[in-house]
């Protein structure tokens, strides 16, 4: 992209995560925009600070030790825009994921149609739904009123209606979530998002607007057979940002250098993924997953088209015990190659709930660690797949759509021991099928970055463009309906070099075809016993090239789904034998 | 880098603020000496609402039966009092189904907040009011030892206490509590079964301080009447060695527990309060403090699980543990004589 560069700005873009604070400058280098360096402090949300601001000063400290350069002036106030001296950032961007899940409460008509699309919004943010009123409740309406009293929540959705359709029903729950917000104290009171019928919307203004925070959106239903979250989202948003303002001292001021941009860090997230998608393969997705400590955040997009799902109980911290269902156990043992029973591995996720910002120091916890991480993709994908578009191209109804490129971040992924043990954490997790790319977020970048496009969208390109992202691989999956041991691909590379060579992949391999990182090599690809590459269909090969990443082109031919042995000795011999192909 | 705290303080001056979720009404005057048990503020926090029919209970359409409601909203009914009517040649009424108060009146109906057992906040700690949050709650103050605890089950009460655990990883079992120990606290080790807990209820004990127990547990400890606080974890956990000469060398005292679950968000943790007299020489809580050499720190992840040490040097640039992973470490010398280096995030200062 050749774009002048004469009126460059530099940016600096500070996260708020529930464990780090991280404060990150974007600037100009050799006439292009570079990511500089990151800055990082421990959070200061929660007691004995209780105040963002420390962590956030603190976090810009290590940054001013790193770069040199002042970014605080004397009166402690950011520098902006920069002075002649070189010090100071000339834009600002934030975004913010610590704190509690929002406590929601859901309001529709239909169970499955607009309850169903008000508990998706819910989604698209850090929020919880603790309950959930709609025409099959059967409660009578002082119970419902009691019931959102009980729960003193933070923001009610209520959605309902298609544009010009029922009314009566819908302002029956305006009534009664008026009733309620009513007996609630003034400084207590939730925000009520409206985003039913719109033709009640002036209605359910003159009903709500004097004794609710009321915010109205377009219809999350306009007709029965379409859902549309986006425009609805765009207020979540602002919700977001006037509930964390009230509970934490220091987002306010933080918003205020940001003019009132303060966004989320999952939706900035989502913002970037949506960015590559518009620029890659549209025949694909592009897939994002972070997995924080607050939330497993998992954003998907189809040529623009996003679908965001943010999972507080899926987090590495705090809410992990949560999802500690009957069956949760057994789903993260599956993973594990050591032998760990259900009362250790209990205890083992009380404890990190207890404290979330500790490390694995030792072999086994990081095997648990990685477990309990493995179980939160697997489950935020089979989610959030449920509102893929119908048509995405796919090797299998039951599998993964193709992505291309698959962009992981959070600690657990990032700052794994190895990046072998990133891709094996990723594949097993999220299973890819087809020819995928995994890239790291090393610096949790991303975030920034989305919070960033608003302001300067040049930056964001040319900083995505500048190998931000560690490219972990090429990853080609093929499916088949094969016993273990059967042949299922023969792949022949030519290097740049001009060197040839071909392997022969059997089904329940995990191999690697060596490629330096950035190195370039035209394979083709040719699927045996039918096995599906994501080329067309089964048994239909081809060729492409592919461009190597720090394990150069990674082929696992495990199978899908994959299915691993019970037994957790049987299990360790196979992930040595995977890692060490991985590079360990 | 910053560092997190746990107390574990042999004598200390401790000023805990009590609030309600929402606003209420505060129920002690400043000065006043309180128990940990004593109500200190209340407030209603999940209400009951009767949605009265007063159309279709006097037959009339709705602004009709609006003005024959007798009563103005806020103001208070008795069981049977009459709330609209009479009406008609029958002389029909409506009438309060409960005592309660009036909310609003409207549409043909009246909403009723029926009276309710108010949620009673208590004090948490023995001490002394020394201010009043209006509507909200207080401060307390008192000197004494304080021993903070990682998880509790959201109860309050005191007693005396009597210390069942020889030993900081010894476990409790039920047939240990007999009934000389009705009314009282005690200090075990790790509970790893649940008659442990009924039988505590059976008694009935006011509070049980334990080191550790299975997380099985929890819903059955969640669900006790009386407190129960952990001090170190989940699974078979010894006692911290600093707690547990603290609280063995504290037997037949007076013991406060505030189980209260953890909330760094809200300032909540449980505590174990020791009231003392002082003696001049007490210490003040620092919150806010720096990983630092010669600082006591506890362990709180795997390996050395909550043992103490001393902080012998903050290395510098990033470590690579056994695991693998690299963080920022410390090299600490543990009681047990032992020197390991260990990563800061698995560390919590001791003061």
């Amino acid at each position: 992209m050749s774009t002048s560069l004469l009126d460059a700005d530099s940016l600096l873009a500070i996260d708020v995560g529930e464990v780090n604070t991280r404060a990150v400058l974007f600037d100009v280098v050799d006439g292009r925009y570079r990511f500089v360096a990151i800055g990082t402090a421990p959070t200061t949300a929660a007691a004995p600070y209780q105040d963002v601001g420390e962590g956030i000063r603190l976090a810009l400290d290590h940054l001013q030790r790193v770069t040199g350069r002042n970014l605080v002036g004397p009166d402690e106030r950011l520098i902006m825009p920069s002075l002649a001296d070189g010090s100071g950032v000339d834009t600002f961007a934030a975004t913010l994921s610590v704190g509690p899940p929002l406590k929601v409460v859901a309001v529709g008509l239909l169970e499955d149609v607009s309850l169903e699309s008000a508990r998706r919004l819910a989604t698209t943010t850090y929020a919880q739904v603790v309950e959930e009123l709609s025409l099959n409740d059967r409660r009578k309406q002082e119970a419902r009123i009691d019931a959102i009293l009980r729960q003193r929540p933070d923001l009610i959705i209520v959605a309902g209606g298609t544009d010009g359709g029922a009314s009566q029903s819908v302002m029956q729950m305006i009534e009664t979530v008026g009733l309620a917000c009513y007996l609630i104290s003034e400084s207590e009171r939730p925000e009520v998002l409206y985003s039913g019928n719109q033709s009640l919307t002036e209605e359910v203004d003159a009903a709500l607007n004097s004794i609710a925070n009321l915010h109205i959106a377009p219809n999350v239903r306009p007709i029965l057979e379409r859902e549309q979250l986006e425009p609805a989202q765009l207020r979540m948003i602002d919700i977001f940002r006037n509930a964390r303002g009230k509970q934490f001292v220091g987002v306010n001021e933080l918003d205020a250098w940001t003019g009132q941009q303060l966004i989320p860090t999952s939706t900035a997230f989502a913002r970037v993924v949506r960015f590559l998608s518009k620029v890659y393969d549209p025949g694909k997705g592009v897939l994002g997953i972070d997995v924080g400590a607050s939330a497993t955040t998992l954003a998907a997009s189809f040529a623009g088209e996003l679908t965001l799902g943010v999972f507080p109980q899926l987090g590495l911290g705090k809410g992990l015990t949560a999802r500690l269902g009957p069956s949760e156990l057994s789903q993260i043992i599956r993973w594990l190659p050591v032998e760990v029973g259900e009362d250790q591995l209990r205890d083992y996720i009380y404890n990190k709930s207890l404290y979330p910002t500790t490390v694995p120091a030792s072999e086994e916890d990081l095997w648990i660690e990685e477990a309990v991480a493995r179980q939160a993709i697997h489950t935020a994908i089979s989610s959030v797949s449920r509102g893929f578009p119908p048509e995405v191209a796919n090797s299998g109804s039951a599998l993964l759509p193709w992505f291309e490129p698959i962009i992981a971040a959070g600690s657990v992924l990032a700052q794994a021991p190895s990046p072998g043990r990133s891709m094996l954490m990723l594949l097993d997790a999220l299973q890819p099928t087809g020819v995928t790319t995994l890239v790291l977020d090393q610096n949790n970048l991303a975030a920034p970055l989305g919070a960033a496009a608003s302001i300067n969208p040049i930056l964001v390109v040319q900083v995505l463009e500048s190998s931000t992202f560690l490219s972990l691989g090429t990853v080609i999956s093929p499916v088949a309906n094969v016993r273990p041991g059967t042949p299922v691909l023969r792949i022949r590379t030519k290097q740049d070099s001009g060197e040839e060579t071909s392997m022969e992949i059997k089904q329940g391999a995990l191999e690697v075809l060596p490629l330096p990182l950035g190195r370039s090599a035209k394979l083709n690809l040719l699927p045996l016993h039918r096995a599906d590459v994501g080329m067309g269909g089964p048994g239909r090969g081809g060729s492409l090239k592919v461009t190597g990443g720090v394990l150069g082109v990674v082929i696992d031919a495990r199978g899908r789904p994959l299915r691993l042995p019970r037994d957790a000795a049987h299990k360790m011999e196979l992930y040595r034998k995977w890692l060490w192909s991985l590079g360990g | 880098m910053l560092a997190p705290v746990t107390h574990i303080l042999p004598l200390a001056t401790v000023q805990r603020q009590r609030v309600l979720p929402v606003p209420g009404r505060v129920l002690v005057r400043k000065g006043q000496e309180v128990t940990a048990a004593d109500a200190v503020a209340q407030a209603n926090l999940a209400p009951q609402h009767l949605v009265l029919d007063v159309a279709r209970g006097l037959g009339l359409p709705a602004d009709k039966a609006d003005k024959q409601v007798q009563r103005k909203a806020g103001e208070r009914v008795s069981e049977e009092d009459v709330i609209a009517g009479p009406v008609g040649i029958t002389k029909r009424v409506v009438r309060a189904p409960r005592p309660g108060r009036i909310i609003v009146i409207g549409s043909g109906q009246v909403l009723l907040e029926v009276d309710s057992p108010p949620f009673e906040l208590r004090a948490g700690i023995p001490g002394e009011v020394v201010s009043l949050i209006p509507d909200r709650g207080v401060v307390i103050e008192n000197t004494g030892a304080l021993i903070q605890g990682v998880w509790g089950n959201d109860r309050i009460d005191f007693g005396l206490m009597h210390v069942l655990a020889s030993q900081p990883d010894e476990a409790l079992t039920a047939d240990q509590l007999d009934v000389s120990y009705r009314g009282s606290v005690i200090l075990g080790g790790y509970c790893g079964q649940p008659d442990v807990f009924s039988a505590a209820a059976d008694l009935p004990l006011r509070g049980l301080i334990l080191s550790s127990m299975a997380s099985s547990l929890v819903p059955v400890a969640a669900s006790m009447p009386y407190p129960i606080i952990i001090l170190e974890g989940f699974g078979p956990l010894p006692m911290n060695a600093a707690a547990f000469n603290l609280l063995s060398t504290s037997d037949r005292r007076q013991v406060a527990i505030n189980a209260e679950p953890w909330d760094r968000f809200a300032d909540k943790r449980p505590e174990v309060f020791i009231p003392l007299p002082s003696d001049g020489r007490v210490s003040t809580l620092h919150d806010t403090i720096e990983f630092a050499p010669d600082q006591r720190v506890r362990v709180v992840r795997a390996p050395h699980k909550s043992q103490i040490g001393t902080i012998v040097t903050l290395l510098t640039g990033m470590e690579v543990f056994s695991s693998g992973v690299q963080g920022p470490a410390a090299r600490v010398r543990l009681d047990n004589g032992e020197e390991s280096v260990l990563p800061l995030a698995n560390l919590e200062v001791l003061v």
